[in-house]
C-alpha cells in the first residue's frame, strides 16, 4: 500500500510535462476533428453542424489541390537537394584534407539555417525584386537581360523561386548532420578500401552511402515532414500569390480560417495535414524500429 | 600512407575546391549584401545593388531600432529566456521521472510525452486560437510562452531522457546512501551530470524560439507583444519605401543567432545529431 502510494507520488515529476502536452498539443488535435464538421463564423460565433460538408468542399476546391501539389513539389526538390545533395556535399567536405577548412565550410553552409526563415525570405524577396534586385541586375549586366523577370510576381516562376530560397536556407543543416554521420564511420574502413585500390567515387558509393543509410532515411523523413508544414517563407515572400499559385496547405489553411473567416474549412485542411504528417511519422518509426529503443 | 599524385587526382581536387568555394560564395554573398544594405541610403540601394555603401553610418540601425525593433527585440528576448527556462526544466523533470524514478505506467507515459514529436503545430492552430481566446490569453505574451514550451517539451524531453538513461545507476545509489531525497539527488547530482545535454537543449531551444513565425504571427496581433520575425514583416509593410531600414532590422534579428551558433557550435551539432540520428 505504501509502496503504491510512493510510486504514485513519483508521477509528480512528469505531471507538468504531461499536462502541457496534453492540453496544448493533444487536446487541440482532437478538437480539430470536431471543428472540421462545423460551418463556423468566427466573428458572429455562429456554428452549424455540416458533417463532412467541409471535406466534400475541399475535394472540389482547385486551390486545395494546387496547394497540395506545391507541397509535393517542395518535398521532391528538398529531397534532391537537402538529402542526396547534402550527403554528396558532406562527403566532399570530408574529403578536404585540412580539418580547419572542413570546420569552416560546414559552419559557413549552416549560417542560413541559423537565421530565421523570415529574414531569409525577406532577403530573397529583395534579391528577386524585378527592378533593383541583384539577381536581375546581374543578369542584365552579363548580357542575359532577357532572362530578367518578376520572379515572385508571375505564376510560372513564383513557386520555384520560393523553393530555391528554401534550398539555400536549408541545405547546410542536413550537410552538417551528414558530416557528423560520416565522421562516425571508422577511418580504417576507408583506409582498407584505399589500399585495395578503391577510388574516391567507389569509396563514396560502397562505404559512405551504405553506412550512413540510417541518417539518410531520417533526413528524408525530417525533410518530407518539413515540406508539408511550409508556411513562413511563403507568407513572407508572396503570401500565397500571385493568383493563389504559391499557396501551400499551411497558407491555404491560414487564409481559409483567418482571412476568409471559415474556421471549419480551415480545420478540414488541418485534418489533411494531420493525416500526411502522421503518415510521415509512422514511416519514421518504421525507419528507426531497427534501432535500440528502450521504452 | 603513400600519396600518388595522379594528374586526374589533381584535376578532381581543383574541381572539388572550386565547387566548395563557389557554394560558400553563394551562401555568404546574400548575407553580406544584406549587411551592407543596412548602411546604404535608398538612393544607393536603388542605384547599383552591388556597390559598397558610401557612408558607414548607423543611421538606419538607429531608425529601425526606434521604429519598433527595440520592442520586438525585447519581446523576443523575454519569450526566449522564459520559455527556454520553462521548457528545459519541465523536460528535465519529466526525463528524470521517466528514467530514474519507479513510476506506474512508465511506457505509456513515455510514449505520451514523446508522441508529441509527431504532431505538426499547424494542425492544432484553429482549436488553439479558440482555446487561448477562451482563456483570455490571446494576443498576450503568455500565449507564446505556453505554446513554445508545450510544443517543445517532447523534443527536449527526448534528448535529455536519452542522456539520462546512460548515466550509471550507482550515482543514484550513492546519493541515497548519503540520505539525499529524490529532489536533492536530482538537483545536486543528476542535473549537474547532464550539463552537456542541457547546454545543447538550451541552445536548440533558443534557435527555435528566436526564429519561430507561425505561432508568433497568429497569436500576437498587437504591436506590444510581437517578436522579431513578425515585427520585421510589420516593419516591411509600414516603411515599405525605406528598404535600408528594413535591412538594418533584418541584420539586428539575424546577428544574435549567428553569433550564438558560432559560440555554441559544438553543442548545437551534438544536440542535433543526437536528436535526429542517435
Amino acid at each position: 500500500m505504501r509502496a503504491t502510494l510512493r510510486r504514485t507520488l513519483g508521477l509528480a515529476w512528469v505531471v507538468p510535462a504531461l499536462v502541457l502536452v496534453g492540453v496544448f498539443v493533444y487536446l487541440p488535435l482532437v478538437q480539430n476533428l470536431q471543428f472540421s464538421t462545423l460551418k463556423w463564423d468566427i466573428y458572429s460565433g455562429a456554428q452549424e453542424y455540416v458533417g463532412l460538408g467541409n471535406y466534400t468542399k475541399l475535394v472540389e476546391d482547385p486551390v486545395f489541390w494546387s496547394s497540395l501539389g506545391n507541397n509535393v513539389l517542395y518535398a521532391a526538390v528538398s529531397i534532391v537537394f537537402q538529402v542526396f545533395g547534402a550527403l554528396l556535399l558532406a562527403a566532399l567536405i570530408e574529403g578536404v584534407r585540412s580539418e580547419r577548412w572542413q570546420r569552416a565550410l560546414r559552419a559557413i553552409y549552416f549560417i542560413p539555417s541559423a537565421i530565421s526563415l523570415t529574414v531569409a525570405g525577406l532577403l530573397f524577396y529583395f534579391i528577386y525584386e524585378p527592378n533593383l534586385g541583384p539577381l536581375n541586375h546581374a543578369l542584365r549586366a552579363t548580357g542575359l537581360g532577357e532572362l530578367a523577370q518578376a520572379w515572385l510576381g508571375q505564376e510560372s516562376t513564383a513557386m520555384s523561386s520560393i523553393i530555391a530560397m528554401s534550398q539555400w536556407q536549408g541545405f547546410g543543416y542536413s550537410t552538417l548532420l551528414f558530416a557528423v554521420a560520416i565522421q562516425r564511420i571508422p577511418a580504417e574502413i576507408y583506409g582498407a578500401a584505399a589500399i585495395d585500390g578503391v577510388g574516391a567515387v567507389g569509396r563514396f558509393f560502397r562505404i559512405t552511402v551504405p553506412l550512413v543509410r540510417e541518417m539518410t532515411g531520417l533526413m528524408a523523413i525530417v525533410t518530407l515532414s518539413g515540406a508539408f508544414q511550409v508556411f513562413n517563407e511563403v507568407m513572407v515572400m508572396t503570401a500565397g500569390g500571385p493568383n493563389n499559385s504559391t499557396q501551400v496547405l499551411g497558407t491555404w489553411l491560414y487564409r481559409s480560417g483567418f482571412v476568409r473567416n471559415n474556421f471549419g474549412y480551415a480545420a478540414a485542411i488541418a485534418t489533411v495535414l494531420f493525416v500526411i504528417t502522421l503518415g510521415v511519422a509512422v514511416a519514421q518509426l518504421w525507419v528507426t524500429r531497427r534501432r535500440r529503443v528502450e521504452w | 600512407m603513400v600519396r600518388r599524385l595522379s594528374f586526374l587526382g589533381v584535376i578532381a581536387r581543383v574541381f572539388m575546391w572550386a565547387f566548395l568555394l563557389a557554394l560558400a560564395v553563394v551562401v555568404l554573398y546574400p548575407l553580406l549584401w544584406m549587411t551592407l544594405n543596412g548602411f546604404k541610403t535608398n538612393a544607393e540601394l536603388f542605384g547599383d545593388p552591388f556597390a559598397l555603401p558610401l557612408d558607414w553610418s548607423f543611421a538606419n540601425y538607429a531608425k529601425a531600432w526606434n521604429r519598433g525593433v527595440s520592442d520586438y527585440l525585447t519581446t523576443s528576448v523575454l519569450v526566449t529566456v522564459t520559455s527556454t527556462i520553462a521548457t528545459v526544466f519541465i523536460s528535465a523533470w519529466a526525463a528524470y521521472g521517466l528514467t530514474r524514478v519507479d513510476i506506474p505506467l512508465n511506457r505509456t507515459l513515455t510514449a505520451a510525452i514523446l508522441g508529441g514529436l509527431m504532431l505538426a503545430p499547424t494542425v492544432a492552430l484553429v482549436p488553439l486560437v479558440k482555446l487561448f481566446q477562451a482563456m483570455g490569453l490571446y494576443n498576450t505574451f503568455w500565449a507564446l510562452l505556453i505554446l513554445y514550451t508545450a510544443f517543445r517539451i517532447p523534443f527536449t524531453t527526448f534528448l535529455i531522457r536519452a542522456y539520462m538513461i546512460d548515466l550509471p545507476r550507482e550515482v543514484d545509489e550513492a546519493a541515497e546512501m548519503d540520505g539525499a531525497g529524490r529532489w536533492t539527488a536530482f538537483w545536486r547530482v543528476i542535473l549537474p551530470m547532464c550539463k552537456p545535454i542541457l547546454t545543447s537543449t538550451v541552445l536548440l531551444h533558443i534557435l527555435f524560439t528566436w526564429n519561430e513565425y507561425l505561432f508568433a504571427m497568429i497569436f500576437t496581433s498587437g504591436s506590444g507583444v510581437q517578436t522579431l520575425p513578425v515585427g520585421l514583416t510589420s516593419l516591411m509593410s509600414k516603411h515599405g519605401t525605406e528598404y535600408p531600414v528594413v535591412f538594418a532590422g533584418m541584420v539586428i534579428a539575424a546577428l544574435p543567432v549567428v553569433l550564438l551558433f558560432f559560440l555554441g557550435q559544438r553543442y548545437i551539432v551534438k544536440g542535433l545529431a543526437d536528436g535526429i540520428g542517435k
